[in-house]
């Protein structure tokens, strides 16, 4: 078996007519954390579906764990995906039951377990998150931090071989984007899992992965570990790092002249 | 003229394409609701939770409905049946129009309306809070796990709720006409009994709940599982429920009245 | 909510729904009637049967004993053709007569028997042979009104 988990060549992806992915060249060692970063609408979370297998390639190679999701029926991606996780961006819980029903969901569908063993590890997996005590709240009770956790939690349960995080940094306070990226890397250490990063916080994901690509345009632009892209002088990862407003990605929406357009041509 | 003749039609050519489209999707729908129901059944914990969303929390709502829709008979039907000379009929009217029509067609506007709605809104935003994409990246089927028990709980509780109306009903008809106006109990009860037939009148009555408790779940279900995963949609799905269900328990009602009760 | 709550509603709930099933075939319906006794068909022929419909009771000294089962027209002997379907537990003689009987003014159809004297009992496929058919209540007012107008004629003679 090869040391990559995710292994992917060439991969193209349209939406109908439109072309999304253009060959795209990606992969993840076992045990890492990788980023995937660009900006809104650059195809970043279409390669997160499709690694999810909620979407098929149009073209190209895209293997996990050794299997390649081209050829997957409903069946074999169903097994793959028990050695998946994935967390949404807003956690994407279960509203109609408790934080600990929410947990033990994957469980109760997958195992047989007994039900003190599943109470034992709902707890464990809580207890990792630091949220052990909440176990008994309902989803409406937790803050936008505490529910992605849960959601980790929840992701974690079948002990996962691979988790895909979608903006997992969106929407929250410093303190609960520093935890939830510490836990990031805490639980793929601990657990040995690999982590794929949907994200376009910079600063926190380069401080927990191994590894970061660039999309823009459907296309990899730059990639390389945090320290080579802190160094990095491609003008659209300066720009993408230091966060500027003007640069290959313009501030303006493609328009027509500004002058033309107020009207203001000499009559 | 003429362009906006050929815009007319092409309008109502793609209304009648898109509504043969929908109408497609649902019944494939339908069928995979139908074929993921093995799973609900080995785990009936999963229906008995929704025979109590759909069933058990719609029950206030039908007890007093009918027995005020009775009582309104009875008060109705005398004033009628008086100028005849013919006040001891009132139990069959009641029963008759209760029984046959007004049970299960009101039990199922209300059913829409109340837990219809309901199923709508719920599925759809656990479609916007992406919920069943979730579910789908666990391995869980949403349509064997979410879809298929909500559609066997509402099938299973229509024909009771509709039971539950008409006797709620006919005992409202009761009150009013017996105890309150002083029409003789014995022929407003044995009137009714000679009148009433079990499988020509209260069997098909079931029968007719059944199959609207089907067409409005399935409606319901379809349009929450469809919906644009926005507050929007939701909302507009919701809406859609309610008035594509009433419509279509109206007219399946006079479908089915033509073939139950033709000749009788 | 609990689990051992949702089963208990969910319980009393389908108990409900059952019992009031229950109370509409019982109560409200006929079941239990003779429609699940056991029951033999006889024939009657009619001039003509009025409103009769299929379903009516058949009574006798005013007791429900049988419904009408079926109604037929013979095209050979021009008359409507009426099964009876009676009860197994009462038997009337061979010579009973059958006529169609009005409850109330305007009220429902019924046919009543009138035992006869035969020894014989009526069986499965026999045939009542005396028959009174409904009254037409329009072929009721003409007499009424061509009587009415006879008399009238004669005491207009008388009084010449």
């Amino acid at each position: 078996m090869s040391d990559n988990l995710i292994e992917i060549r060439d991969l193209s992806f349209a939406y109908q007519e439109r072309l999304v992915l253009k060959g795209i060249n990606l992969s993840a060692r076992r045990g890492q954390v990788i980023a995937i970063m660009g900006n809104s609408g650059c195809g970043k979370t279409t390669l997160l579906r499709l690694i999810g297998g909620a979407l098929r390639p149009t073209r190209g190679l895209l293997r996990v764990d050794g299997v390649d999701m081209g050829s997957l029926d409903q069946t074999g991606l169903y097994r793959l995906r028990r050695r998946m996780g994935m967390l949404f961006q807003f956690g994407a819980l279960f509203t109609d039951i408790s934080v600990f029903e929410n947990v033990a969901f994957p469980l109760r569908e997958h195992t047989a377990l007994p039900e003190e063993m599943i109470r034992d590890l709902v707890l464990m997996k809580l207890n990792a998150v630091g949220l052990r005590g909440a176990q008994d709240l309902m989803p409406s009770e937790l803050s936008g931090g505490m529910a992605r956790r849960v959601a980790l939690a929840r992701s974690i349960a079948l002990d996962p071989a691979l988790i895909l995080y979608d903006e997992p940094f969106a929407g929250l306070d410093p303190i609960s984007l520093g935890v939830t990226g510490n836990l990031i890397r805490r639980l793929t250490d601990t657990l040995g899992m690999t982590s794929v990063v949907v994200t376009h916080d910079v600063q926190e994901s380069l401080k927990i992965v191994d590894y970061v690509y660039f999309v823009s345009e459907g296309v990899i632009v730059a990639e390389g570990t945090p320290a080579q892209i802190k160094a990095s002088d491609l003008p659209y990862v300066h720009q993408f790092v230091h966060g500027e407003e003007d640069g290959p990605v313009p501030f303006h929406y493609p328009a027509p002249g500004y002058a033309d357009d107020l009207a203001l041509q000499p009559c | 003229m003429l362009s906006g003749l050929a815009n007319g039609l092409r309008g109502i050519g793609r209304r009648v394409v898109d509504g043969v489209w929908r109408m497609g999707v649902a019944t494939r729908f339908f069928l995979l609701t139908l074929f993921h129901s093995g799973q609900s059944f080995r785990r009936f914990q999963l229906i008995i939770r929704e025979i109590f969303t759909a069933g058990v929390l719609s029950l206030i709502i039908i007890l007093v409905s009918g027995l005020f829709v009775g009582m309104v008979l009875g008060l109705q039907g005398y004033e009628t049946l008086q100028t005849y000379g013919s006040e001891e009929a009132l139990g069959i009217l009641v029963a008759l129009s209760l029984v046959r029509e007004l049970g299960p067609v009101v039990a199922a506007l209300l059913f829409a309306s109340r837990a219809g709605s309901a199923i709508t809104a719920e599925i759809g935003l656990m479609k916007a809070t992406e919920q069943i994409a979730a579910m789908e990246m666990m391995a869980v089927d949403p349509i064997a796990r979410v879809v298929a028990p909500r559609f066997w709980g509402a099938v299973i509780s229509m024909p009771f709720l509709a039971a539950l109306f008409s006797a709620m009903g006919i005992l409202g008809g009761y009150l009013v006409g017996v105890i309150l106006i002083g029409v003789d109990e014995g022929s407003f009860w044995s009137q009714m009994q000679a009148a009433v037939d079990f499988k020509e009148d209260i069997l098909n009555g079931v029968i007719k709940s059944v199959v609207f408790g089907i067409a409005v779940t399935v409606i319901a279900l379809f349009e929450g599982y469809d919906a644009p995963p926005t507050a929007e949609g939701v909302s507009r799905a919701t809406t859609r429920t309610v008035v594509t269900s009433s419509l279509a328990i109206l007219g399946l009602d006079f479908i089915l009245t033509a073939f139950m009760f033709r000749g009788v | 909510m609990q689990r051992a709550t949702i089963d208990l509603w969910v319980g009393i709930f389908v108990v409900a729904g059952f019992a009031a099933i229950l109370f509409l075939a019982l109560k409200v319906g006929n079941m239990g009637g003779f429609d699940s006794t056991a029951t033999y068909v006889v024939k009657a022929s009619f001039d003509n049967i009025g409103g009769l419909k299929v379903r009516a009771p058949v009574k006798s000294a005013g007791v429900v004993v049988g419904r009408v089962s079926d109604i037929s027209f013979d095209g050979a002997a021009y008359e409507a053709s009426v099964s009876l379907s009676l009860d197994a537990r009462y038997k009337f003689p061979k010579d009973t007569s059958a006529a169609i009987m009005t409850s109330g003014l305007l009220g429902e159809q019924y046919i009543a028997l009138e035992a006869g004297g035969d020894e014989k009992m009526l069986a499965q496929g026999d045939g009542i042979t005396l028959t009174q058919g409904a009254v037409v209540l329009e072929n009721l007012i003409g007499q009424f009104l061509y009587s009415k107008s006879e008399s009238d004629a004669k005491a207009a003679d008388g009084s010449q």
